[in-house]
């Protein structure tokens, strides 16, 4: 049971097979066994995570229940849920229990899920390990030596280790996909502007995006087509007539189901800087989109080089004005003792915030600082619209273009965390596509020593269908993403 | 002082009349009690998002509109970031590189009667920002109390280039400003409660010399406030030159109890407030169709309306410019006028510029309020015209209309029997009983004495209860005596 993909659970409920308390019940059981070696979850709250699975039972005795109704999930502690203590990975949150509900909860509650529980990540999604949690790292359930990937990393290993069918996830620099990759998950990042940011903590306003993570392509789309949709609570949402994403998949599997498919291939993704071993599973995953039907094209993103300095201005600007609201006044940590209103600012912020979020709020200052804001921040402006270019150039000669999601597989827990610069590389093939705001995703191509790698995609603005249903194909032809680490009974 | 010229530029903080807040739903209304009005956009909870509201932006066009400035078709909002408690983001949204309006003047008229002259004050520009909230620092022994029901409401920030020369140039701006943005209904004027706020940046140079340092006057909430601040700075920055010192660049608070400026924060403690655009909010595109469709709204404007007074109805500027001081006087007062009819706009005018506004004043009321309404007022004035009344009935008539003794002049002249006598049989029976009645006086007055004529008539007025027509009692007697 614990296996199943999303649509099967729904099906075992219909058929009654299972009533949403005990599937709950299930996955709580799970968590309460393996969650102290993983750390994927920071809150739990039995009560009302079987309370909203009995009103969902209640709601599909009814005859009112729909594709996500009944089933648990696990969400990611960036997103304020009403009554759930939502902390942002962080101790300045540690003790803030969320008077509303962001919109993508909300969004699943109307859907009859169960929130199973909140996730742990890196402290305001800023790592790309988990390391840099309050609440101590994530453990990879493929070897608990090593990280899950980040900043989404608690929600990756939750689903890896069977302790929800799937979970919610963000993305700023590649918060879904590198963890998705690192876990043996599929992972999505929409289009900028197609999730509400409503409710989601902020980190990097222009580049933040929520999406699935699940075991398959087919689990994502149910979930986005639950998460999407315009939200005039978030002036940057888009207003959009409502698509299902899940409309391509249901097409039967057919011998070249992806003939006349353009794959592009910047050369910028397949030169040096990637694991060999990582390089030789994409490369056989894109001879396997071949022998689907599509064909391969030689593309370049001349400006990709650019987008890891870019990131790490813009990213950090936006998140040093965003984190200026955690001041210790009206919420959330507060020193002790001060003398005055500075030290109960510098105290509160010094206690509650760890070094990378610190890292970045003075690389953030710096960078907006009189004097320096052209130079950098206008600068970094420039070369993201110029990033921007290169994919709609591209666009022109392909339809989704493919690489790795990540230069390596799972590192060991320490090896990069003393390192920023090696820490911020590791998003190198990712970073760009949320500079263009454009959707990516991450699918299971493979293992090298054992460590899963992934694939990513990366679609045109509102392609999201398209590549929920080219990966939808692969995984229809191969079994990498229905692997499963040992050791988690 | 003669050597000296003083250049003021003023920033004015317009709260916009909207109902709610510039980027939340919550209500703007005063007084609530301390946080109620406060919602979590408000408060910054963790993952909040600000959505403009368009009433605010409806307002910065009107502004635009009746200062002949530039509407940008884009503008952007940007966060001025710095901590205090009582702005909970830790940034204010405010717009900085790209503000909604450009440009446009506001006139202002100085001196009075004849020798008033106008002079445009050139605005630089104005933009749309939120409000913060407020820090009370009393009852919470020793610690601050945060109200921030405040924090949110729509501003707009009008800032005027350096062009003003003396306090009384600023506060005639100052004033013009304060009736304008009233007259275009984009705030309610209460200085009181904070709805209207200036800052004036003063500096003083030698005539033809560069600018001089300024220093900026904070939060003036009162015109004669305004006055006396400039006024004190002036004097102390001429002090401190003329004494070898320099003016450092400063904020400064006016103490209206001292009378005196003081130092508030230096330029070394200025904060580098790292403006960037927002990016939660898309830039604010305003395309022609929105400007014209408010334009279609917006009432005639003052100047307009004070020109047109002239030519129409033959006031004069002086008595033109007082009925435009405000809306609800000019509309008042052309109210009057459709009853009176067009040619006692003349005397129209002088009853709502004298006898309305003083008798407006005793009773502390606001022409919205008066007991008298403008029809009625129309309807006193035509009986002027058509000699029913003399102007001294008239205003009997026109205090029992303020105490509600009818509904109307026609019904209190008929009811307490005021109509002018105008037969001249009636008024020769009854000088004739005067004169017989004060044979000295006739005597005086033929030895010689002029005062006794006028204590004849005053006799004459008084047997007809001031009923008679003065100018007729006074050609009859001249003709009787003559």
């Amino acid at each position: 049971m614990i296996a199943r993909s999303l649509t099967e659970l729904a099906q075992a409920l219909a058929a009654k097979e299972i009533s949403s308390v005990e599937l709950t019940q299930l996955y709580l059981d799970r968590i309460a066994r393996h969650n102290p070696q993983i750390n994927a979850f920071v809150s739990l709250d039995a009560e009302r995570s079987l309370a909203q699975a009995r009103a969902a039972d209640a709601r599909r005795a009814a005859g009112d229940a729909g594709p996500l109704t009944g089933i648990p999930l696990a969400q990611k502690d960036i997103f304020c849920a009403k009554g759930w203590r939502t902390t942002c990975g962080s101790k300045m949150l540690g003790n803030f229990v969320s008077p509303y509900d962001a919109t993508v909860i909300e969004k699943f509650d109307a859907a009859g899920a169960v929130n199973l529980g909140k996730t742990n990540m890196d402290e305001f999604a800023m790592g790309s390990s988990n390391e840099t949690s309050f609440f101590g790292p994530v453990r990879n359930p493929w070897d608990t030596a090593r990280v899950p990937g980040g900043s989404s990393g608690g929600s990756a290993a939750a689903v890896a280790a069977l302790l929800a069918p799937a979970a919610t996830g963000t993305d700023t620099g590649g918060s879904i996909r590198q963890p998705a990759a690192l876990c043996n998950l599929t992972g999505l990042k929409p289009t900028y502007g197609v999730v509400s940011r409503y409710g989601m903590i902020a980190f990097a306003s222009s580049l933040d995006q929520a999406g699935p993570m699940a075991r398959s392509a087919e689990d994502c789309a149910l979930l986005l087509n639950a998460m999407a949709g315009f939200d005039e609570r978030d002036s940057t949402s888009l207003y959009r007539p409502r698509e299902d994403y899940a409309r391509a998949l249901a097409a039967p599997a057919c011998d070249q189901p992806l003939a006349g498919l353009r794959i592009g291939l910047p050369k910028e993704f397949f030169g040096d800087g990637c694991d060999p071993e990582v390089m030789g599973l994409v490369e056989a995953a894109i001879a396997e989109y071949r022998k689907l039907g599509a064909e391969t094209v030689e593309i370049s993103l001349p400006n990709m080089k650019l987008s890891v300095p870019a990131y790490y201005v813009i990213a950090p600007a936006e998140a040093s004005s965003n984190l200026s609201r955690f001041d210790g006044v009206r919420y959330g940590h507060r020193a002790a003792e001060y003398a005055n209103l500075d030290e109960m600012y510098s105290r509160s912020r010094a206690e509650g915030f760890g070094a990378e979020v610190k890292r970045r709020i003075l690389i953030g200052a710096y960078v907006l600082s009189h004097g320096y804001y052209d130079a950098y921040y206008l600068q970094a402006q420039r070369i993201r619209r110029l990033i921007a270019d290169d994919f709609v150039a591209a666009f022109r000669q392909c339809d989704v273009i493919m690489g790795p999601t990540s230069p390596g597989t799972a590192f060991k827990l320490g090896e990069k965390a003393a390192d920023p610069v090696q820490m911020y590389l590791s998003d190198i093939y990712t970073i760009a596509v949320n500079l263009a705001g454009l959707p990516g995703m991450s699918l299971p191509c493979g293992f090298a020593n054992g460590l899963p790698a992934g694939l990513q995609l990366i679609g045109n603005y509102f392609d999201e269908a398209r590549l929920l249903d080219v990966a939808h194909r692969y995984q229809q032809a191969t079994d990498w993403h229905r692997q499963r680490p040992a050791g988690l009974a | 002082m003669n050597q000296w010229e003083v250049v003021i530029g003023i920033e004015t903080h317009v709260q916009l009349s909207t109902q709610s807040k510039i980027f939340s739903g919550a209500s703007t209304a005063f007084g609530a009690a301390p946080n109620v009005q406060a919602c979590a956009v408000d408060l910054a909870l963790p993952g909040v998002l600000p959505v403009l509201n368009k009433g605010a932006v409806e307002c910065a066009i009107r502004f635009g509109l009746a200062v002949g400035a530039q509407i940008a078709p884009k503008s952007v909002f940007a966060r001025k970031n710095y901590f205090y408690p009582d702005l909970p983001k830790g940034y204010q949204i405010s717009q900085f590189e790209l503000p909604v309006v450009v440009g446009g003047g506001v006139a202002i008229q100085l001196g009075q009667g004849e020798n008033a002259v106008e002079k445009i004050v050139e605005l630089t520009r104005a933009h749309l920002e939120e409000d913060a909230g407020k820090s009370l620092h009393e009852d919470f022994h020793g610690k601050s109390g945060i109200d921030l029901n405040r924090a949110g409401t729509p501003l707009l920030e009008i800032v005027t280039e350096p062009v003003m020369r003396s306090s009384a140039e600023a506060v005639a701006y100052a004033r013009a400003l304060h009736a304008l943005v009233r007259w275009i209904g984009i705030c309610d004027g209460n200085m009181q409660e904070g709805s209207f706020r200036c800052d004036a940046n003063v500096s003083v140079r030698r005539p033809g010399q560069p600018f001089g340092t300024r220093r900026e006057i904070k939060n003036l909430n009162s015109f004669r406030f305004m006055q006396q601040a400039i006024d004190y700075e002036v004097q102390w920055q001429i002090a401190t030159i003329e004494d070898g010192g320099k003016i450092q660049q400063a904020t400064v608070l006016f103490d209206p109890d001292s009378g005196e400026t003081r130092a508030m924060r230096s330029k070394e403690d200025a904060h580098d407030y790292r403006y960037f655009p927002d990016p939660d909010l898309l830039p604010l595109v305003i395309d022609r169709d929105w400007v014209e469709r408010t334009r279609a709204t917006m009432p005639e404007l003052p100047t307009a309306k004070r020109d047109r007074f002239v030519a129409d109805y033959g006031l004069s500027a002086y008595d033109a410019t007082a009925l435009t001081a405000a809306l609800e006087v000019a509309d008042f007062y052309e109210a009057a006028v459709a009853v009176a009819g067009k040619a006692s706009a003349k005397p129209c005018a002088n009853w709502v510029t004298v006898d309305l506004a003083a008798r407006l004043n005793k009773d502390g009321k606001d022409i919205g309020e008066s007991p008298v309404s403008a029809a009625q007022l129309g309807g006193l004035v035509a009986r002027i015209a058509d000699n029913t009344i003399s102007n001294n009935i008239a205003k009997k008539v026109f205090e029992a209309l303020w105490n509600g003794e009818g509904s109307t002049a026609d019904e209190i002249i008929e009811k307490q029997g005021l109509k002018q006598i105008t037969d001249t049989g009636a008024i020769e029976t009854l000088i004739d009983e005067v004169l017989a009645a004060n044979a000295a006086m006739v005597a005086e007055f033929r030895a010689g004495k002029e005062k006794a004529f006028n204590a004849l008539v005053g006799q004459a007025m008084k047997a007809t209860k001031g009923k008679a027509n003065p100018q007729q009692v006074n050609e009859l007697l001249r003709k009787k005596l003559g």
